[in-house]
């Protein structure tokens, strides 16, 4: 690892003037994947503003009925926060499918946002990759790529963003919140991190200077019926190789009233199913409406020579859990199944 | 990560400040305060075994995937490979060497492990037994797993059966595959 220097951050004012001031500076939060990263060789920041320390570590109901969650808040603890399993049942379920009790302890927010793909090329300095040295190429096109992207990649880049939280905050339509130290702003959670095109190097549109503050849960879609399905290698502690969180009510005549969809690890960003979205809304939630509907998402998807497995695990994941969802009946406040 | 430039003479001079690329840092571990000038690159597992003797805790991987390395920070478990010792300044840290009570007693944990002898080699047990001190404080504090039924009311405290423990021990591997025993120790002290 590279020496560095350390500043623990004390306002996000300061924070941001770090960031400015140093433009080899990364913020560190829990450090469970930059420390890592580190250590690998791939990150080799000259300066660490300690951001966890920041107040912003609580989560608050704000007026308008929307959720506020800090961005220093710990995975874990978000994960069992009451407004959070009350409400945002989905995003409970994906952070609890992430990692384990050790690292959910120490990631925040604001981290598990910024961490980086964990393409095994990414992390290894002796391959070629263009998210890491832009320009070098791309190892995983080619080589070893089963965990990989299969919609939106490009010539330069077919990550994925491991994140489990981010899929569910795009399907909850959540807001994040950036602040420069001068002003603030507000990006939509599906418009946060970036398809690879021709800058891989880029995982979000975070501006220079620029640091999370926080996720912002809108009332919108508070209580409505969601869930989180992860397929994965092994039960436990391991990436996934599909996923989706799902945002489903219905109205009386049965048919789809809201829905909010989003696939995890198919792409370089949470990919929110917009065209599934479309075709559903106003449609019976019937399991052939939704088959019908992910299908014509999923059209888009341009597997690699091994990671076709990808397209059909997917379809069936985002079947499966918005037909349980549809069984339910919209309850504001309770999981309950209809009976 | 390769060595530790700063062990030696320049670790215990109180009087240097968090200057450069380096840090006064006070840790309390197991009970007893320790201020140490950190290099920022120290880890806080690599910190407690080369400069406070505590071996106990493990270096498997070092990369935050096996858990060997899992201590208690203010109560709550982590992977001491991954945390900077320069964030932790006045932190609390427990190891293994710090759970039992203040007679010699070994913790109830420790006791069951040996009872139910849930170890082969012993390279991930300090890890697992830890990592278990922190699990069981969680599912009292009502913190859910993957496997809690989402309808379960938040904030009570979680009934733990052999699905749930594996669950939330997910992040302590044990190559001897000591699994099976693991679980009942743990369903031991419930």
């Amino acid at each position: 690892m590279e020496p560095f220097g350390y500043v623990r951050a004390g306002t996000v004012r300061e924070a941001a003037e770090a960031l400015a001031e140093h433009p080899g500076a990364r913020c560190l939060g829990g450090g469970t994947n930059l420390v890592d990263l580190m250590k690998l060789g791939v990150e080799r920041p000259g300066l660490l503003v300690d951001v966890s320390r920041l107040p912003l570590d609580t989560v608050e109901e704000l007026p308008d009925g929307s959720v506020r969650v800090g961005a220093t808040v710990r995975n874990s603890d978000l994960a069992a926060h009451p407004l959070v399993r009350d409400r945002y049942a989905v995003l409970s379920q994906a952070l609890l499918a992430g990692a384990s009790g050790q690292l959910r302890n120490a990631a925040t927010t604001g981290g598990n946002l910024l961490q980086r793909t964990r393409c095994p090329h990414f992390q290894d300095l002796s391959k070629p990759c263009n998210k890491r040295t832009p320009g070098t190429g791309c190892a995983a096109r080619e080589g070893t790529h089963r965990d990989h992207a299969v919609l939106g990649h490009s010539e330069q880049c077919v990550a994925t963003h491991p994140s489990d939280m981010a899929v569910a905050l795009a399907a909850l339509d959540a807001r994040v919140e950036l602040d420069d130290g001068r002003t603030t702003r507000a990006v939509p959670a599906d418009r946060f991190h970036r398809l690879p095109g021709d800058q891989p190097e880029r995982d979000t549109e975070i501006r220079p200077g620029e640091l999370i503050t926080g996720v912002v849960l809108p009332a919108a879609t508070a209580s409505l019926p969601s869930a989180y399905r992860k397929a994965r290698d092994r039960a436990s502690y391991a990436f996934a190789l599909a996923s989706v969180a799902a945002v489903l009510s219905t109205a009386e005549d049965g048919t789809v009233a809201h829905v909010g969809l989003a696939f995890g690890a198919l792409a370089h960003k949470p990919w929110r199913a917009e065209r599934a979205e479309a075709a559903l809304r106003g449609a019976p939630a019937t399991e052939d409406a939704f088959a019908h509907a992910v299908e014509r998402e999923l059209q888009a998807a341009r597997p690699l020579r091994d990671n076709g497995y990808k397209v059909p695990l997917a379809r069936n994941l985002a079947v499966d859990v918005l037909t349980r969802l549809a069984a339910r009946r919209t309850r504001p406040g309770t999981l309950q199944e209809d009976s | 990560m390769a060595g530790h430039p700063d062990k030696g003479g320049a670790t215990h001079d109180d009087s240097a400040r968090a200057t450069g690329h380096r840090s006064e840092v006070t840790l309390t571990v197991n009970g007893t305060p320790h201020t140490l000038l950190l290099d920022h690159r120290r880890v806080l597992l690599d910190v407690l075994r080369e400069d406070l003797d505590l071996t106990g805790s493990k270096k498997g991987c070092d990369h935050g995937q096996c858990g060997a390395c899992t201590v208690l920070v203010d109560g709550r478990r982590v992977n001491g490979c991954l945390l900077l010792a320069v964030t932790l300044d006045g932190s609390e840290v427990v190891t293994v060497e710090g759970l039992a009570d203040g007679t010699g007693e070994p913790h109830p944990l420790q006791k069951a492990f040996l009872d139910r002898d849930a170890f082969q080699c012993g390279y991930c047990t300090p890890g697992q037994i830890c990592s278990a001190v922190g699990m069981l404080a969680e599912a009292a504090a009502g913190h859910p797993s993957h496997v809690t039924d989402p309808a379960a009311p938040s904030g009570r405290p979680v009934r733990l059966d052999a699905a749930e423990i594996r669950e939330r021990l997910s992040g302590n591997l044990c190559r001897c595959g000591a699994y099976p025993h693991i679980v009942e120790a743990v369903e031991d002290v419930i």
